[in-house]
């Protein structure tokens, strides 16, 4: 227990180990996935893995919003970058994410505007200030982001902003949640789920887990001491024969969500029939499109994107990763060929993405056995 | 880029604005304050701050400890002030 010490709260902890210990010994071996990115971000940095007793697995889903970008997505954002007269904004996480041949970084070298804005609305901002340039906010993120961008494109309709357009690649949590749910050879036992994103949606979405799939799930905040309580709800629900939506994260979530930022979404977005996730494929209805009053706002429409589909580099093994279906480790590049350095995979990208988490971090954690050129 | 991060509200915008000047580890901004406006926003309270727009009001001990975990997290603290202080390109 070398670095329980380092919690903020490392009695609360210990309790809670001992609890969890308590609750493992009497049940099976559990696999439970932490949905959400920045679950596994502090996962990895607080070495929670090796703390836990060697029955109890944590796999990491898809919830990081960077890395199950496509990489014909990735192309598309280049080539609007690269059109006459445009400004791409976007956040600073999207930079190096490989596209099929370069990546937006390299775009930028190549003499295409590209620019790191911290919120939709500065990129709204410079619009207003540039008349004279295409102003394009690349758009990503779960539902945690998506009622910003939501907010920001109705601004600019009503602010009558005409060089403003929005490339929308917002995503959804549900529908990945349940075509991990519906993969073949499913052998998980129960879930964390997202704590930011339910601050937006609320917990009642997730019900369908435990009413369809027999799995529970509970809802938790980013801190070690979050994430053991919600392994130790899991695992009091799993011994006690219950199956149910619980929130560990109560001082942020409420059950129906945020009122104000689901209207935002409904006004300014539809779904999409089907988009394509990394590793995972197309899923029908999980990312939005902005609504077709606002066709005007759409770089989608406005701009000569190639859309095509670019097969992940077969070294790739994220989509595995991203269904839980294979550690970061186990993966034939990583670290090695694929390192936050030079990225083939997006999970290696975002500091969020499982595979540079177990990068940075898994160090700490004795399950993971990095290979010497990354240490 | 998926996390919230702890800032205090400084001084609220004019009525119907929908904005605010918070303050996060010493950085000043303007964020939106749309999806809290309805629980009543108050200078010196403190809000979850993503992407320049505040998701949820938190209570100041909830902040304080947020923060005092974030900071501890490395690269994904440092990236999210480092975001928050970006002035318009
Ligand atoms: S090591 Fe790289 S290529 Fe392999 S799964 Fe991770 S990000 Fe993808």
């Amino acid at each position: 227990m070398k670095y329980i010490d380092e919690y903020r709260d490392p009695e609360t902890a210990r309790v809670l180990l001992g609890e969890i210990e308590a609750l493992a010994a009497d049940q099976p071996q559990r696999k439970l996935m932490e949905v959400c990115g920045g679950h596994t971000h502090a996962i990895y940095r607080h070495g929670i893995e090796s703390l836990l007793p060697d029955s109890i697995e944590l796999v990491h889903g898809p919830g990081c919003p960077v890395c199950v970008i496509p990489m014909g997505r990735v192309d598309d954002a280049i080539a609007v970058a690269r059109a006459d007269g445009v400004t791409l904004c976007c956040f600073g996480d999207m930079l190096r994410v490989p596209g099929g041949d370069s990546t937006l970084q390299e775009a930028k070298a190549g003499g295409a505007d590209v620019r790191i804005v911290y919120s939709p609305l500065d990129a709204l901002a410079l619009a207003e200030r540039e008349p004279d340039r295409e102003v394009v906010f690349l758009a990503v993120g779960f539902e945690t982001t998506a009622p910003s961008t939501a907010a920001t494109v109705l601004a600019a309709r009503d602010r009558g902003v005409r060089n403003f357009s929005v490339f929308c690649n917002h995503v959804t949590i549900v529908p990945p949640l349940k075509a991990i749910l519906d993969s073949p050879g499913l052998d998980l036992d129960g879930f964390l789920g997202p704590g930011h994103v339910s601050t937006v949606i609320g917990t009642d979405p997730f019900r369908f887990v435990p009413a369809q799939y027999g799995r529970p799930l509970v809802v938790a905040g980013f801190e070690p001491v979050d994430v053991l309580q919600g392994v130790s709800m899991l695992l009091r629900q799993l011994g006690g024969g219950r199956c149910e939506v619980e929130n560990q994260y109560r001082r942020a979530v409420g059950g129906g969500g945020n009122r104000r930022g689901l209207e935002l979404m409904r006004e300014a977005f539809v779904l999409r029939p089907h988009f394509e996730w990394r590793g995972l494929g197309f899923i029908a209805q999980s990312a939005l499109a902005l609504a077709p009053g606002l066709a005007d706002w759409d770089a989608e429409i406005r701009f000569d994107v190639p859309g095509l589909r670019v097969a992940d580099p077969k070294a790739c093994q994220c989509g595995e990763v991203l269904k839980g279906a294979l550690r970061p480790w186990e993966c034939k590049v990583f670290g090695t060929a694929c390192t936050p350095e030079s990225p083939i995979g997006t999970c290696m990208v975002s500091s969020e993405g499982a595979c540079a988490a177990y990068y940075n971090y898994g160090r700490y954690s004795p399950r993971a056995r990095i290979p010497v050129s990354a240490s | 880029m998926c996390v919230g991060i702890p800032a205090r509200v400084v001084e609220l915008g004019p009525a119907g604005s929908h904005s605010a000047i918070v303050d996060v580890e010493g950085v000043r901004r303007e964020v939106n304050t749309v999806m809290v406006d309805d629980d009543g926003l108050a200078a010196g309270e403190w809000v979850l701050l993503h992407v320049g727009f505040a998701l949820t009001k938190i209570d100041e001990a909830e902040a304080a400890e947020t923060l005092a975990f974030m900071r501890q997290l490395g690269s994904v603290y440092d990236e999210e002030i480092e975001a928050v202080g970006i002035e318009l390109p």
